[in-house]
């Protein structure tokens, strides 16, 4: 399988999750799994570690903001500054957003979180980096009934 | 700018997930969604209907008590219901509903795709958009069926929104990855291509990564991208750092989308055009220029950006390994970033440097930074920087720097983290053996691997050591002196008293005219660390004491003395016992000349590939290896570690075919570790004569695995295989039961039965005579690298068979990983007063685990195309030795275990088959083609397989069938 982006997560430092975006075939318990691990691995590490980790045969590019903690799985080949810039961009975008974004924006709004990411990330891919034209586009849909 | 409410829209939503995150206990928490499901369900069955805001509210609360953890099994239906709303927030909830809790229920798909339809053809944008974002994320085989062919036309159509393109890109790069075979680029593919000129950067960054993946698949037919991909990438180079406006990060021009070129470039050799390369090598120029300017912003974010953007262009340089200037610049911007403050930063150079060093033209500027490698290693606090530093030091390892970079190794072994020790154990051992110039820095640092990380060193480094000792008499003495002086610890690895066991036991009297090092005096430091060893360890301790009784006359009555000590003679761990036994009585009754002929020095080992290479491959993770490298051995699987893998055991002693028959030849090979069905070793026979009740003239006998004192049949080394052995193995390729062998005295009849990977396997020895075969034995062996890709079992046959009966014996058998030898039966018994000896090979063939799959003519075509290296192909053209009758040819073709495929080639005349050979490790997909030419008597055979050893074995096996 050609490299791509194999889940993105944003988990809290107690472990829960606050997005999953799966874009890999992954049964419920598997899922799972992989969100313990990804915990495991990421809260264990502190400023001075990379913002890279090695987990399985893929790599965890993750930063973290406050309390959450912003994971992308990515191949061991990706560019890893690309994603974890990509993560930075996806996080202004939700700042923008929700006006000064704070945990609780996502857990009320977990059904616009997935909007936002369709719009930036999609298939695995970065769909949309442009952080006006995102904006313009949720402003839009935000208008809609 | 937007800001968004807690849960505005939905009040009732919101108010439940106050109520959930209010709960004080799990069980509160689970009484609260039980109320709340019991609620929506008696609303979704009420008579009353719904509105939409309403069913949009319940459908959304049932998400949020999915995406807690909890199961949902209602509610489909009224999602699938939201769909065809013409409000974009229920629609969106729909969607999202559909996409989480994907089902792959046959109706609701229909009505999904339908919705779907509906949407795509709406002319809405954004309803395209969500029933795109719906297909992308679900990405399932039905949903290629009914869109793979309407989404190209959406892609490329004139008056499709910019956005709409975004998403149908990626749309369609999904269901590509999901099912190639539905998704047919062929008329469209100029235009894709081109879509990396649309001047919506957008569109360009979502459209490259469809065009990436199917430039992978198909390079030639999407090589026009390149010079458009180079045009693109200059322009935005070149840009100012405010000119792109939307798509500026930071100050750097579009930054995901230059990686994404250079990415793209990746698939692709050098461009041919001067002009284009040209052009490109100006950009690469321009990227490590910029990286030397001062940054236009203090903020992470501007130089991560711009790093990306170096690190995919340094990637880059890499993959071309042309451009000499380019590579020696990349080496050197990487190490002004080994000493950069950003952990990061020295992360991606340690790792970015390490492919550097591969390369011819950059490998003496990597050498240049050694010391801050070595520093690195020491006090990087992360671990996974360490580690790159340590791959580094390793692939940046020649002769010239080796004792430095072991020897810096080695003392981090002393602090390493757990989790990388046994690797770095292996590269230490791996640069010792490589580099080494003079063996007794190679002896002292496999010796101080075993001291500094003894838990870590694993068989094959001392399996490793010990071969080249004995095979290399200049380094024996040192090696003997060496180990005699480790053995001194006080506390002493386990595998420090193996390695000295052995080495003392071969060549403790090249130490034993120092009075320090006295015969005696070894026996007792050898005989110190006995007590607290292993079992296994043990009993090769007692090989080297009977060794050492050899060695050494005036030992032997201290050692007889330990064997037979009760602990010993009556141990109760069978393999002790027996060794202290046979020991004994050996160095008791046997002559000094036998013992010397018995015990003599063991033979030098065939030379192989390093096993512990071997190892290191297999290892999993990044770094280990380079990514080629590890690739390989995904690929070859558990075969890398086959031949040269194993230790200094009895196979490889029997393999060796020396005439030296000498008992230590099993003195590694503790018996349970002995494969199964390797062939019984030759050497031991004479140890095993000492008892045989016939006297020293009798044959030798083999070492039976029932154990030495039961009277071992007489037998003589196996027989090679008979000449005809091939072609009776040619004879069962395309069929499974029949006569196997037969001569005047026997027939070997043969029954077997394939599925997946696995194979039984009866065989029926018939005694054509009318008097008794006595000592009847048969031993199945996988010979060489056979040992590691096939997996034989059977138990041994009953050692008589009357005159006119037979006798069955079952084989299991497991295809590990693709082989091309057959594994030998031999059989022995015999027959009035004469030994019967004979060697066949088994008709087990690769085809014999094939899986036949259908498919139809233009998956069979694609597929074709997808194997496309010349090396997946193999091909012979050959006169036919048999009929050419089409009945006959079905039968053999069938026979072989692919699926014949009908109505696939265009000639009728033709045949072409597909199957899968199922291995343990892999499997490997394989088209095969016969095109007979009736006239000439004629055939061209062609294989393509996605892995060349298997097309070539293949075309081999099937050239002698028609």
């Amino acid at each position: 399988m050609p490299p791509q982006i194999r889940f993105i997560l944003i988990q809290n430092r107690a472990g829960k999750t606050r997005l999953a975006k799966w874009y890999m075939q992954f049964d419920d318990d598997e899922k799972q799994k992989l969100i313990e691990e990804v915990h495991a691995v990421v809260t264990v590490r502190d400023a001075k570690h990379t913002n890279f980790v090695e987990f399985r045969n893929f790599k965890i590019i993750y930063r973290r903001y406050a309390g959450l903690y912003f994971c992308i799985c990515v191949d061991v080949t990706d560019n890893n500054l690309a994603y974890l810039e990509g993560i930075h961009n996806f996080v202004e975008v939700l700042n923008e957003y929700f006006h000064n974004v704070c945990e609780l924006d996502l857990v009320f709004n977990f059904y616009k979180v997935y909007t936002v990411v369709d719009e930036m990330f999609l298939a695995g891919e970065i769909r949309e980096t442009s952080q006006t034209k995102v904006l313009k586009q949720l402003l839009m849909l935000q208008s809609l009934e | 700018m937007p800001a968004v409410s807690k849960g505005d829209g939905m009040r009732g939503l919101a108010v439940f997930i106050s109520d959930i995150r209010n709960c004080k206990s799990k069980e509160a928490e689970i009484k609260r969604i039980n109320k709340e499901l019991a609620n929506i369900r008696s609303k979704f069955k009420g008579d009353k209907a719904l509105d939409g805001y309403s069913k949009k509210k319940y459908v959304c609360k049932l998400l949020f008590i999915f995406l807690l953890g909890h199961d949902i099994d209602f509610g489909h239906m009224e999602a699938v219901n939201l769909l065809s709303s013409n409000k974009y927030t229920e629609k969106q909830i729909g969607y999202l509903f559909i996409s989480v809790l994907v089902n792959s229920n046959s109706e609701l798909i229909r009505l999904i795709n339908n919705a779907i339809k509906n949407d795509l053809s709406s002319r809405n944008p954004t309803f395209m958009c969500l029933a795109l974002h719906c297909i992308a994320n679900v990405g399932s085989r039905e949903m290629a069926e009914a869109f793979a062919s309407e989404i190209p036309r959406i892609l490329v159509a004139g008056d499709t929104m910019d956005s709409v393109k975004q998403s149908a890109a990626l749309c369609l790069l999904r269901l590509y990855k999901t099912s190639p075979d539905l998704v047919l680029m062929g008329e469209w593919t100029s235009r894709v291509v081109h879509l990396l000129n649309d001047q919506h950067m957008g569109v360009v960054t979502a459209a490259i990564s469809l065009i990436t993946c199917l430039s992978q698949k198909n390079p030639d037919e999407f090589k026009t991208c390149v010079s458009l991909a180079v045009s693109r990438l200059s322009r935005i180079v070149s840009s100012a750092s405010t000119d792109l406006q939307d798509y500026t990060y930071y100050f750097v021009p579009a930054p995901w989308l230059s990686c994404k070129l250079l990415r793209l470039l990746q698939c692709y050799p050098p461009p041919e055009d001067g002009a284009v390369k040209g052009r490109l090598v100006e950009c690469l120029e321009t990227i490590l220029n910029k990286a030397q300017e001062p940054p236009k912003s203090k903020k992470v974010q501007h130089s991560n950006a711009k790093n990306a953007i170096l690190f995919e262009a340094i990637s880059l340089i890499i993959h071309y390994d042309s451009e000499p200037n380019l590579l020696v610049r990349a080496c050197n911007q990487l190490g002004q970033f080994l000493q950069h403050r950003e952990t990061n930063l020295r992360y991606l150079a340690l790792e970015s440097m390490c492919t550097l060093a591969s390369s011819e033209f950059s490998h003496e500027a990597v050498k240049t930074h050694i010391e801050t490698v070595i520093n690195a290693l020491k006090t990087e606090r992360d671990v996974s920087v360490r580690q790159r530093a340590a791959d580094l030091l390793y692939a940046m390892c020649d002769r010239s720097n080796a004792k430095q970079i072991v020897a810096e190794m080695l003392s981090y072994l002393e602090t390493a983290d757990y989790s990388i020790r046994e690797e770095m154990v292996l590269k230490v051992a791996i640069l010792a053996e490589k580099y080494a110039i003079d063996y007794s820095w190679y002896v002292d640092t496999i010796l101080n691997l075993i001291r500094i990380a003894g838990d870590y060193v694993s068989e094959e480094v001392w399996y490793r050591v010990i071969q080249i000792v004995i095979n290399r008499d200049d380094v024996q003495g040192y090696a003997a002196k060496t180990v005699f002086e480790a053995l001194q610890a006080p506390a002493c690895h386990e595998n420090m008293v193996k390695v000295g066991g052995y080495i003392l036991g071969e060549f403790g009297n090249l130490i034993a005219g120092d009075p320090r090092s006295s015969p005696l005096v070894q026996f007792n430091l050898l005989h110190s660390k006995f007590h607290l060893c292993s079992v296994p360890t043990r009993a090769l301790l007692l090989s080297a004491y009977i060794k050492f009784i050899n060695l050494f006359p005036e030992t032997k009555a201290t050692i007889q003395e330990v064997l037979r000590c009760d602990s010993q003679i009556r141990n109760s761990d069978v393999e002790l016992q027996q060794r202290a036994v046979e020991y004994l009585k050996l160095s008791s009754i046997a002559s000094t000349d036998v013992l010397a002929t018995v015990l003599e020095e063991m033979p030098p080992f065939p030379e192989r590939e390093s096993s512990i290479l071997a190892k290191l491959k297999k290892k999993k993770g990044p770094g280990a290896v380079s990514v080629t490298e590890l690739e390989d051995s995904k690929r070859e699987g558990g075969e890398l570690n086959g031949g040269g893998d194993r230790g200094p055991d009895t196979a490889a002693m029997a393999a060796s075919n020396t005439s030296t028959p000498s008992p230590s030849a099993d003195l590694l090979g503790i018996r349970s570790a002995a494969p199964v069905g390797a062939a019984p070793s030759s050497a031991g026979s004479l140890l095993v004569d000492v008892f045989s009740e016939a006297g020293p003239t009798a044959p030798s006998a083999a070492v039976n695995d029932d154990g030495f004192l039961s009277s071992a049949p007489p037998s003589e080394d196996p027989a090679p295989p008979l000449s005809e052995a091939d072609e009776l193995l040619n004879k069962f390729v395309c069929k499974n039961n029949g006569v196997l062998f037969e001569n005047q005295l026997l027939q070997i009849g043969i029954k077997s039965e394939y599925r997946q990977n696995l194979g039984r396997m009866y065989l029926f020895y018939g005694n054509k005579t009318s008097v008794q075969f006595a000592s009847f034995t048969t031993t199945v062996s996988c010979p060489g690298e056979l040992q590691s890709q096939l997996n034989v079992q059977t138990k041994p046959v009953e050692p008589l068979v009357e005159g006119g009966a037979q006798i069955q014996q079952v084989l299991n058998i497991e295809c590990l990983s693709d082989f091309s030898e057959a594994p030998l039966l031999n059989i022995k018994f015999r027959y009035g007063g004469a030994l019967q000896n004979l060697t066949l090979k088994l008709p087990v063939t690769i085809n014999k685990f094939f899986q036949p799959t259908e498919m139809s003519s233009h998956d069979f075509f694609q597929r074709w195309k997808q194997l496309s290296q010349p090396q997946q192909e193999a091909q012979k053209i050959f006169k036919a030795n048999h009929s050419m009758d089409t009945e006959v040819l079905k039968a053999k073709l069938l026979g072989l275990g692919t699926a014949l495929l009908d109505n696939v080639d265009p000639n009728p005349e033709n045949y072409v088959c597909a199957g899968v050979i199922q291995t343990k490790s892999q499997q490997v997909g394989c088209l095969l083609r016969l095109e007979p030419n009736a006239q000439a008597q004629m055939y061209r055979l062609t294989l393509r397989c996605s892995k060349d050893s298997v097309s070539r074995r293949l075309c081999e096996l099937l050239a002698q069938q028609f």
